[in-house]
């Protein structure tokens, strides 16, 4: 009897699992995925980005889940021993709190480019529109993972935050109640935070995830349409590289330089934890929330209390509610019947709604 | 099978899931709405020594589970406002430069007698009222 070679042994577990999982199909399918190769390829790499983020999200999140204690009275002394007394816990919350700030910036990076090169088009919609979902599931995780560490100035944050849900139109106070477990932020809005952060949203962003990642599979990557057009005029195919391995080596490339960037971040520039929260302190002054939602913070505080007949606050409320419809509905009002974009409309709109968020963000960082 | 038979059919059996499905939900929903906490009534606090607090100058109190900014505005001038601000909820403080209330979050200004004078609060701050009993400072609803 002749012994068995080990690479055979190799091929007949290969085979074993070929007839069960039939992953030769996934391996046929990958080689066949492309990428468009163009002036713009490198924003591509966002998407990736972002999602690599998520992922160290989610796993640097269960490992402060380990030491972490949703109560008033234990939330912020269990980060304060996390930092202090755990070994490597400082740079474990710090890296999940710089992966939580440059994984919403990636998101938002990836939604503009996906704007500019309009990507957005027919029959891409849904990819959009559950993108646009994911970014709001990732704003509500950066809210509510705001106050988890209870301090002064996450509490004034949600302080400010829920009592914006209060000013929706007839449900507002309902709303608030559901959303702060009560009509004040207290330890009960601590604790419905801390679900929300570690259990509902990671189970919408995964199903809204998948989702988005699916459609994605289903139509490739969309390639430009004056990338299109040009390769008309040359009577060529447009150029693009396969998928797999050299566009995925070059997302690895650019996940291992994040992963670099994330550790020099956390290590030289720890996230620091300030003051323990006290419902019966002023708020301090300089008070001002994450960069991302300080376009809209920097425009609260020029509203004045009464706009044509209405508070200001629902003013506000109102118009941020019809930005976010007006962006969302970009494949909607960014293409015309046919399935052309208008172009000029789009990268017009893009820009002022850059600008906008900008140019806030900076005043509301300054002011 | 005919057609209204089939329609019927599948308005029973979709009505009764849909049905199901809202009996599912509402518990749920019910669930997540925090019941009403029955709080004690406060109707006046007592916070320490006149002495305590220098004339121009503010500090928070409890009353209830309520914040209220008391003001030593000068020697025998004292004032009480509710310091959560009517804006969005923050908890002002009084500037002793400026001897205006202040909120840090949005920067809405308040004078001494809790009225709006700058900023976005669309309301004035309640105001409450300041007595002195012997040396003891009572604060009450006015």
């Amino acid at each position: 009897m002749h012994p068995i070679e080990p690479r055979d042994r190799g091929k007949a577990v290969a085979a074993w699992f070929q007839d069960r999982l039939a992953w030769d199909s996934v391996r046929e399918f990958i080689a066949h995925k492309t990428v468009p190769v163009h002036s713009g390829t490198i924003w591509y790499a966002f998407g990736g980005i972002t999602l690599f983020l998520f992922v160290i999200q989610v796993i640097t999140g269960i490992l402060l889940l380990v030491y972490y204690r949703p109560t008033p009275a234990e939330a912020y002394e269990s980060v304060q021993f996390i930092m202090t007394r755990v070994a490597f816990g400082w740079l474990i919350r710090s890296i999940h709190s710089w992966s939580a700030n440059l994984m919403i910036l990636s998101a938002f990076v990836h939604m503009f480019s996906v704007a500019f090169l309009h990507a957005y088009r027919k029959p891409r919609e849904l990819v959009w529109l559950s993108g646009v979902v994911l970014l709001a599931l990732a704003l509500a995780f950066g809210f509510s993972g705001y106050l988890l560490p209870w301090n002064t100035i996450s509490f004034f944050a949600t302080k400010v935050g829920t009592d914006m849900v209060t000013f929706v139109p007839w449900i507002g106070t309902t709303l608030g109640r559901y959303v702060r477990g009560g009509d004040a932020v207290g330890g009960a809005t601590l604790t419905r935070f801390f679900g929300f952060h570690v259990a509902v949203l990671p189970a919408l962003t995964s199903l809204f995830l998948l989702f988005h990642l699916g459609l994605i599979q289903k139509f490739g990557i969309s390639t430009p349409p004056w990338v299109k057009k040009r390769a008309r005029a040359d009577a060529a195919k447009p150029a693009e590289m396969p998928f797999f391995p050299d566009f995925f080596l070059h997302e690895l490339m650019v996940w291992y330089g994040t992963l670099g960037l994330l550790g020099v971040l956390a290590a030289v520039f720890p996230w620091e934890l300030g003051d323990k929260a006290n419902a019966f302190a002023s708020a301090p002054a300089g008070i001002r929330p994450e960069w991302y939602f300080l376009a809209p913070f920097y425009t609260l505080k020029l509203i004045p209390g009464h706009v044509l007949g209405i508070e200001g606050e629902t003013a506000g409320l109102l118009g941020f509610g019809l930005l976010a419809v007006w962006w969302a509905a970009l494949p909607f009002w960014g293409a015309r019947p046919d399935g052309t974009v208008r172009s000029k409309l789009v990268t017009g709109a893009a820009v002022a709604f850059l600008a906008y968020l900008s140019t806030f963000s900076l005043l509301g960082y300054l002011r | 099978m005919p057609e209204p038979r089939r329609n019927f059919i599948f308005w029973i059996f979709g009505g009764g899931f849909i049905g199901s499905l809202i009996s599912f939900l509402y518990p749920v929903v019910r669930f997540l709405n925090p019941p009403a906490v029955a709080e004690a009534s406060v109707n006046e606090v007592t916070d320490g020594k006149v002495q305590d607090l220098a004339p121009n100058s503010g500090k928070i109190i409890k009353f209830g589970t309520q914040p209220v900014l008391l003001i030593r505005v000068a020697q025998a001038e004292w004032r009480a406002f509710s310091a959560v601000c009517t804006h969005l909820g923050c908890i002002v403080q009084y500037d002793s430069a400026r001897r205006i209330i202040w909120c840090a979050c949005h920067n809405g200004q308040y004078d001494l007698n809790g009225k709006v004078i700058s900023g976005p609060p669309p309301a004035p701050l309640t105001e409450y009222t300041v007595h002195l009993r012997d040396d003891q400072v009572v604060i009450s609803r006015t």
